[in-house]
């Protein structure tokens, strides 16, 4: 206890002050979103904000889920989990080759996918949204699903984890007689595991919450998601806070729960991704 | 002889060398079909439509008169302005913030660095939507937060309308754009402190260096491959704003947080000029790769020194 109070500077322990004030002013606007959706109108309303709501209604959700919320809510999950499975094989397949094949054109493949990831991928929505029409698939939640997939972001990452395999490992089983696929499934996915979940969960947090992709491509009543449902509310009903808070409550507690459950994994993915190979 | 044993390797390694690349590509496969047919497909669909006058009833080739138009559209260059304004002091402010934080939160204890990591990475988890229909409601004229607290602090007399004012709404915008913009850079700089050789640091240390040379003479060095990284992709995140100021002003008042990305859409979607909204996505596009490959350039040559 004393030592530890002993190496503390003066300008460590304004620093951890500051820290601890920021982390506040972080989570606020999260609590304010919770306390929030608890509010009567009264209270929303009021000039003197309750920090702390002292009428905690249910009106809010009774309201909300007037809406099709649960079916927002179910698309949500729906386009983020199918986005998720297709990503990770399409990525690990594709990183496994990259990193421990030697085929020809490999360097000017691996050159063209990092050059797309600089590209601003919202540019493209536009031709998306008119290819889209022409495949039928607008106002289906695969029109979000497909272009999340083919965003090479994840194909890098596994190129990254797969190097670690070891070349001996592979070149053995091949001797042994083992199929590629056989070596894949055997050899290559158990090694590369740690990777698929960093892949899986950041694929998932970041469709959920592809707003933009969603916007363009999902209208109809039935095909929207939680994000683009809270946007709807807000754009109607743009003063009833109540409400409003009630649906981002809905659509930020299930990605903050998964997100602290594997924020192992989700920060792994990150600083993966960031190393260049 | 020698030359029969050579060539009958070299074909070998011809056949190893197509068999390798028949089997990469089979697994390449499915990749290559996503990311042809929806990343680059569109790509080139944008850069051709861009001069063509594409709109629900038109097609016709324009050359470049899409782009000559941008340049002599006040909205356009209004909306490069605001642009460059968000990249110019949120990528900065961006990458300065999170360094310091993460320098504060590196030496201390595993649990709670964990735990701050996680704090600061808490607004872009909650998502786009959700913060923005928060901070709406805070920066609200009569039920706000803000006008609450800097009122009752004496800072400002009357209420004021944050986004509805053409002085305020722009910096609303990049306060909200930079809180949902540190959490990755946060994470990737605490991993860059960790893997910065200790024995170095501890030399410096018992050579008599300050805290602060340490730094700027062992650990800067270190991590600049991760600042990089981190300036890169936040001047691509800023120049694509494009969701807070949809949600949170409509690009108004008076065109005051128009931006590319929200000018492109509104031009494209709602008076539905493909080819016209199409030219502006390749001219950011190129802005942001001249960027991008200026800054590497930078700091490249700043680092080698």
């Amino acid at each position: 206890m004393n030592s530890g109070v002993k190496r503390m500077t003066p300008y460590k322990v304004i620093c951890i002050a500051i820290m601890i004030i920021l982390a506040v002013l972080f989570i606020f606007p999260i609590y304010w979103i919770v306390t929030g959706s608890f509010k009567d109108p009264m209270a929303i309303n009021a000039a003197i904000p309750e920090w702390f709501p002292k009428n905690p209604t249910l009106d809010n959700y009774v309201r909300l889920f007037k809406n099709p919320a649960l079916q927002w809510l179910f698309n949500s999950v729906a386009i983020s989990v199918l986005a998720m499975a297709f990503t990770c094989l399409t990525a690990a397949m594709a990183g496994y080759a990259l990193a421990k094949k030697r085929f020809i054109g490999q360097k000017v493949l691996f050159s063209i996918f990092i050059c797309a990831m600089a590209l601003p991928k919202q540019v493209v929505l536009v031709p998306l949204l008119k290819e889209m029409s022409f495949l039928g698939l607008h106002d289906t939640l695969w029109a979000v699903i497909l272009p999340t997939v083919g965003w090479p972001f994840g194909i890098f990452l596994m190129k990254q984890f797969s190097e670690t395999i070891p070349t001996e490992m592979l070149e053995a089983v091949r001797i042994d007689g083992a199929g590629e696929i056989q070596t894949f499934t055997t050899i290559v996915l158990p090694i590369v595991k740690p990777g698929i979940g960093a892949l899986a969960i950041f694929t998932f947090i970041n469709t959920w919450n592809d707003y933009f992709l969603q916007l363009i491509m999902l209208n109809s009543k039935n095909t929207l998601t939680i994000s683009l449902g809270i946007a709807k509310l807000q754009a109607e009903m743009s003063n009833d806070f109540g409400l409003i808070m009630a649906g981002a409550a809905l659509g930020a507690i299930p990605i903050i729960a998964i997100f602290l459950m594997f924020q192992k994994y989700f920060t792994q993915g990150i600083t993966m991704g960031a190393v260049k190979g | 002889m020698k030359k029969n044993t050579k060539n009958g390797v070299t074909k070998r390694s011809r056949a190893l060398v197509m068999r390798e690349t028949r089997s990469a590509y089979l697994f390449l496969l499915p990749a290559l079909i996503f990311f042809v047919g929806f990343i680059v497909v569109p790509m080139v669909m944008c850069l051709v439509t861009s001069f063509f006058n594409y709109t629900m009833t038109d097609f016709e080739f324009v050359g470049f008169a899409n782009y000559v138009e941008m340049f002599n559209d006040p909205v356009f260059i209004k909306a490069l302005k605001n642009t460059i304004l968000i990249v110019v002091v949120a990528v900065p402010a961006v990458t300065v913030f999170s360094l310091w934080v993460s320098t504060v939160i590196y030496p201390i204890h595993a649990a709670s660095r964990s735990f701050f990591r996680c704090v600061f990475y808490l607004p872009v988890v909650t998502g786009t939507v959700a913060v923005a229909v928060v901070w709406k409601w805070m920066f609200n004229k009569y039920t706000g937060l803000f006008n609450y607290v800097l009122s009752e602090t004496g800072v400002i007399d009357q209420n004021i309308s944050w986004l509805g004012d053409e002085k305020f709404a722009i910096w609303c915008i990049i306060l909200i754009l930079f809180t949902t913009s540190i959490g990755q850079p946060i994470v990737l700089y605490v991993a860059a402190l960790g893997n910065v050789d200790n024995s170095m640091v501890e030399a410096a240390q018992v050579d008599g260096a300050t805290s602060f040379q340490t730094f700027w003479k062992i650990k800067w060095p270190a991590i600049m491959p991760t600042t990089l990284y981190i300036i890169v992709i936040t001047t691509i995140n800023s120049f694509q704003c494009y969701a807070l100021i949809q949600l949170l002003t409509s690009g108004g008042p008076n065109h005051s947080t128009d931006t590319i990305m929200y000018y492109i859409y509104y031009e494209a979607f709602k008076l539905y000029r493909y080819g016209y909204g199409n030219a502006m996505g390749v001219v950011l596009a190129i802005i942001i790769a001249v960027f991008s490959a200026l800054q590497f350039k930078l700091t490249r040559a700043g680092s080698a020194e």
